[in-house]
């Protein structure tokens, strides 16, 4: 499974990926595979506050809905407006074009860097 | 404790401590001591020959449809039921089944249900509807609740026409109270109409969706176009309920007035009046607001062979799937009734139902003209608006009074406009449908002119 070392990660699945003050959110690799096809994804509305591990969002795929989650507290600023007609960018892209949204981060902790995310994934999969 | 034996007291006294409470009387506090049944005063045991005797000599008391001339309408009616809706709703493979937890075994019942969905969906004007709901008051309700989750709960008002339907209004706020959401009723205008200035007033920007039945529980035909310009204005969803489907064969759904979602009740499509249920809900929706849509939704598909095939989809928005996040706690549907409707609405096709229609506001019309020409204080309440098949008659007397009085004189003349309240004018509403006879007109019409 592919999990890029530039990345943050949450023991929910999601990635996390600073630019500047902002950070850009999505699912991982491995959260996709395990949903299967997305085929909706709810979006949270921009200017939503949030705290670290709140839900943001669902994720619909063909066989499951599961939720998303801030992987870290502060505002939404972008979402990604391409889902709305191709969710699948998720399963497809989903550390690119398959990103969720940009929040301006207020407070972080206990996010895991590649090495622990890619331990933690290990163990799941067993 | 047994799975197929009551409680005993041992079981009883387990299952109270527990719950943590030391009595069924605490267990039952929340119920109201006025609701509440200390002791059931029931005689003996009888035999059921003798005890079927009584009841049926109780039952001989009522008046039923059957036997007067009947005008009774608001929000229940009497059409053609022909026997081959009975015939097949009868059929094993329909009757026997409640809907299957693998749906797709019952790919008959499945069928069905898309060509119901299809049905409603032409006939609302929208593009999208449930396998229905429980009856027209539950989809209204759910309406609201879906309006509430397009807003992401942020709305909390809800805005509903005092024409609309004043039991839907009751169930209405049983629903919504106990969610925080406000409902604020807009009164009618002197032409029996939602008051359009008053209705954008109430109209703010927390006011998630606006109500309108049309036709009204008056009988009158709505402006639907300009209610939904008046939400939509507001970023507000319209919401149209229907408690009288058959006019749907002659007026426009209100999706082609612009409303986001068209609901009601379909018992006029071939179920009958019964005692009041098993009604039948229905309920459509735009495609933008599906996924907000409650209730189970069928889908058509291909087999891995390519042959057609239905499903139900977007299923994971459900209850067995969500838990707790389920869009709506709704997770079945009225199965039963729905092809009952199905049958009868296939039977008919779109030129009987059209034509249904016209039969019914023909007679009403009819009705209405020859009205007018009575002596004895008879009037219609809004004879300048439009009505589909029911109308308010004013009289010498309340509405309860005429009522009676004309069931003296061998008519079930209509229902008291004011039965459930309402700040209309205090008469009967008077239904008619296509099978109104011509002699059922004759009897109204000569009960009316001795009743001065």
């Amino acid at each position: 499974m592919s999990v890029p070392s530039d990345l943050l990660y949450t023991k929910t699945h999601e990635w996390m990926r600073r630019e500047g003050d902002l950070a850009v959110v999505g699912i991982t690799h491995y959260a996709q595979d395990q949903l299967g096809e997305v085929v909706y994804v709810e979006l949270p509305e921009v200017g939503r506050s949030a705290g670290p591990g709140e839900e943001l969002g669902t994720l619909e795929s063909v066989k499951a809905v599961s939720e998303f989650f801030a992987p870290a507290g502060g505002e939404v600023v972008e979402v990604n407006e391409r889902l709305n007609d191709e969710p699948n960018l998720v399963n497809d892209d989903p550390f690119g074009g398959g990103w969720l949204v940009k929040m301006r981060i207020r407070e972080e902790s206990g996010l895991l860097d590649a090495a622990a995310y890619d331990r933690l994934v290990a163990e799941e999969s067993h | 404790m047994h799975r197929w034996i009551g409680a005993g007291p041992e079981d009883r006294k387990h299952i109270l401590s527990e719950l943590g409470v030391d009595s069924m009387d605490r267990l039952f506090a929340t119920i109201p001591d006025e609701v509440r049944v200390d002791r059931l005063e029931l005689p003996g045991p009888r035999d059921d020959g003798s005890l079927l005797a009584e009841l049926e000599q109780l039952a001989n008391g009522n008046v039923t449809q059957d036997e007067m001339p009947s005008f009774l309408g608001t929000g229940v009616y009497r059409h053609v039921e022909p026997a081959v809706v009975d015939a097949v709703l009868q059929r094993a493979e329909f009757f026997t089944s409640y809907t299957p937890y693998q749906p797709e075994i019952s790919q008959g019942t499945l069928q069905a249900i898309f060509e119901y969905q299809t049905i409603i969906t032409r006939l609302a004007g929208l593009e999208v509807a449930n396998a229905s709901l429980y009856d027209g008051v539950t989809a209204m309700v759910e309406a609201a609740l879906t309006a509430h989750r397009v807003h992401r709960g942020k709305r909390n008002r809800v805005v509903v026409a005092e024409t609309v339907h004043p039991v839907y209004r009751r169930v209405l706020a049983t629903y919504t109270e106990p969610l925080g959401l406000e409902v604020v009723v807009v009164p009618a205008g002197p032409d029996g109409r939602l008051d359009p200035e008053r209705a954008a007033a109430a109209i703010d920007d927390g006011t998630c969706c606006l109500i309108v039945q049309s036709p009204n529980f008056l009988g009158v035909i709505e402006d639907l176009a300009a209610a939904a310009e008046g939400a939509h204005g507001k970023g507000a969803l319209a919401v149209q309920v229907v408690t009288e489907a058959a006019s749907l064969g002659l007026l426009r759904g209100g999706g082609d007035h612009g409303f986001d979602i068209v609901c009601g009740e379909a018992q006029s499509f071939g179920i009958p009046a019964s005692f009041g249920g098993p009604h039948l809900g229905f309920f459509a929706t735009s495609r933008k607001y599906m996924r907000q849509m409650p209730g189970r939704l069928v889908g058509q598909t291909v087999d891995t062979d390519g042959r057609r095939a239905f499903c139900l989809t977007l299923a994971t928005r459900e209850q067995h799937i969500r838990r707790t996040k389920a869009t709506s706690n709704i997770c079945s549907n009225h199965g039963l009734m729905l092809i009952a409707a199905t049958v009868w609405l296939e039977l008919l096709g779109g030129g009987g139902l059209g034509e249904l229609a016209a039969a019914c506001l023909a007679c009403s019309e009819d009705l209405k003209r020859r009205i007018s020409g009575l002596d004895g204080g008879w009037r219609l309440a809004y004879p300048e608006s439009s009505t589909f098949n029911e109308f308010l008659l004013l009289g010498p007397g309340s509405g309860a009074e005429l009522r009676d009085r004309l069931v003296q004189e061998g008519v079930l003349a209509g229902v008291p406009s004011r039965l459930w309240g309402g700040g209309w004018p205090d008469g009967l509403l008077v239904a008619v449908t296509e099978r109104t006879t011509r002699s059922d007109v004759e009897a109204l019409l000569a009960a009316l002119g001795r009743v001065v």
